[in-house]
């Protein structure tokens, strides 16, 4: 099949950058896009042109890296995927494709389609530890859970953190990957003792990368490409003002000599 | 909690999120009110007239009520700014726009628009307040309630009929003795507003904005208190769309009931 491209490139950070068509000949249905992708940077090299640059590891849907937003939604026209899992018969003869980078302040462009997500890095590393003994490993179910909170806690867990929810969320928000992370051990007894800092350091965090507000619009949840819900953002808006409400930082009582 | 996570509680993305939700829903609990009270435009005749008439003054002089009407004032102008607060961070979040997307895919029509609906409502609220709520509290010039019999002003405090009584500026005077303030008659001046077509349109108008607000803010509010469960939720959302059609159907029905069938 042919298609039509409409490309973002950008030479760096600071440069301008601009939507740039490039044509796609004798592209197989049965494609990824990233492949797709590939066969078009194969053609740009040969002619001795810059090849586009995206972001690409695991190409079967864990790693999060490709974050393409492809005709006006992140990971393209599908459901429940990433854009390596997208294929090429999800396209029309002859048909038009937008490509462009992730789009939020706090995911700055790097080149062309890449972004700098580093931010959720900060946000995930803002969470803290959780409290586990070292040694050998625990006996299977020496701690009782809950069926449903072990299998809440993987759906939330199930976040590859791709940055899919901050890209089709109209305000850039973070709250369906930064609630899914909180949620992940606030529904487990690990994660209980620092439930509390966790959620107010990550929240904050969240706030001072930039990332905007939630209006409830739920176009995260419907693009994550591990149908996380926002019943994970309702449980951090609880779980926020519990906290904010009662917690207290730890305070020394007692002083060594 | 400590100083410092005082404020950074307030400032918090979360916390504008409360505010918004918590005001709303106040709103909400508003209209509920409203258009019970509004309903009685629907009785006719001198009953219907002293009726509402006297639900006027009950409204305005009851002191539960006014601690309500100002709880009602506060919320709206906390949900109007916090709502511009968060709108203005929002943009901010996103400098550099999609060059093509497509929103309509993963949300819909409400949800991406609740500040321009809202706006709208803004709007309304302005016409709104100065047509009946400001023409009732300072216009001295106000048709005044009149007995059966065309001619007896009422007293507003005890709706009291002063047969010979005359009006002198917004009191009720008999024999030169001033006997108290004259009841105003709102009924009337709702009654010729709703004569004018494009008054009563826009009041429809002004309906359906409200109605598609409600559509995303009703469930919305819930969900940013974090009261979202896979138990509650579905009946939290059809409770909500069905009180988004229902509420601003009946205030609607009112204006075009008073256009078609009140001369």
């Amino acid at each position: 099949m042919n298609l039509k491209l409409k490309i973002w490139r950008q030479k760096g950070p600071k440069a301008e950058g601009k939507m740039v068509e490039y044509p796609v000949n004798d592209v197989s249905p049965d494609m990824s896009f990233l492949e797709m992708l590939d066969v078009l940077n194969d053609h740009l090299v040969e002619k001795g042109d810059e090849p586009v640059a995206f972001e690409h590891d695991c190409r079967e849907g864990i790693c999060g890296s490709c974050s393409l937003y492809i005709n006006g939604e992140p990971h393209g026209p599908g459901r429940g995927i990433t854009t390596c899992q997208l294929h090429m018969r999800s396209f029309k003869e002859g048909e038009t494709v937008y490509i462009e980078p992730w789009r939020a302040k706090a995911f700055p462009i790097i080149k062309d389609l890449v972004t700098d997500r580093s931010a959720f890095d900060r946000i995930v590393q803002s969470g803290g530890f959780i409290s586990v003994n070292t040694g050998s490993p625990v006996d299977a179910n020496a701690i009782p859970i809950r069926k449903e909170s072990a299998d809440e806690a993987f759906d939330a867990a199930t976040c590859i953190g791709c940055g899919a929810c901050v890209a089709s969320c109209k305000n850039a928000s973070a709250m369906l990957f930064v609630s899914a992370k909180v949620s992940h051990l606030s529904l487990l007894p690990q994660g209980q003792p620092q439930a509390k800092e966790r959620v107010l350091a990550m929240v904050a965090q969240m706030d001072a990368e930039g990332f905007g507000n939630c209006t409830n619009t739920q176009a995260c949840e419907v693009e994550c490409p591990k149908g996380i819900s926002i019943e994970h953002i309702a449980r951090m808006n609880r779980e926020y003002l519990g906290a904010a409400i009662s917690y207290s930082p730890p305070k020394a009582t007692v002083g060594g000599d | 909690m400590s100083t410092q996570s005082t404020n950074s509680f307030f400032l918090s993305s979360l916390s504008k999120k409360y505010f918004m939700a918590a005001t709303g829903l106040f709103l909400i609990v508003f209209l509920i009110g409203h258009i019970a009270g509004n309903l009685q435009l629907f009785m006719s005749g001198y009953e219907g007239r002293l009726q509402f008439n006297e639900y006027a003054v009950f409204m305005t002089t009851f002191i539960p009520v006014k601690i309500l009407s100002y709880i009602t004032y506060f919320c709206i102008v906390f949900h109007v700014v916090d709502g511009v607060a968060l709108t203005i961070q929002n943009r901010k979040a996103r400098p550099q726009k999609y060059a093509y997307s497509r929103p309509d895919k993963n949300t819909n029509f409400s949800a991406r628009n609740m500040m321009v609906l809202g706006s709208l409502i803004l709007i309304f609220l302005g016409v709104h307040m100065y047509a009946f709520w400001a023409q009732y509290h300072w216009n001295d010039q106000m048709p005044i309630m009149l007995h059966t019999d065309g001619v007896s002003p009422l007293l507003k405090e005890t709706s009291a009929a002063i047969k010979g009584g005359q009006v002198v500026g917004t009191d009720v005077v008999l024999n030169g003795e001033v006997l108290g303030p004259v009841m105003k008659d709102l009924y009337q001046i709702v009654m010729e507003a709703y004569q004018v077509w494009w008054v009563t349109l826009f009041y429809v108008i002004s309906m359906v904005v409200l109605a598609f607000h409600l559509w995303h803010g009703f469930a919305s509010g819930f969900q940013s208190l974090g009261l979202n469960h896979p138990r509650y939720m579905p009946v939290i959302v059809i409770a909500g769309r069905v009180f988004s059609i229902v509420v601003p159907a009946l205030f609607a029905a009112i204006p075009i009931y008073i256009f078609l069938f009140v001369k």
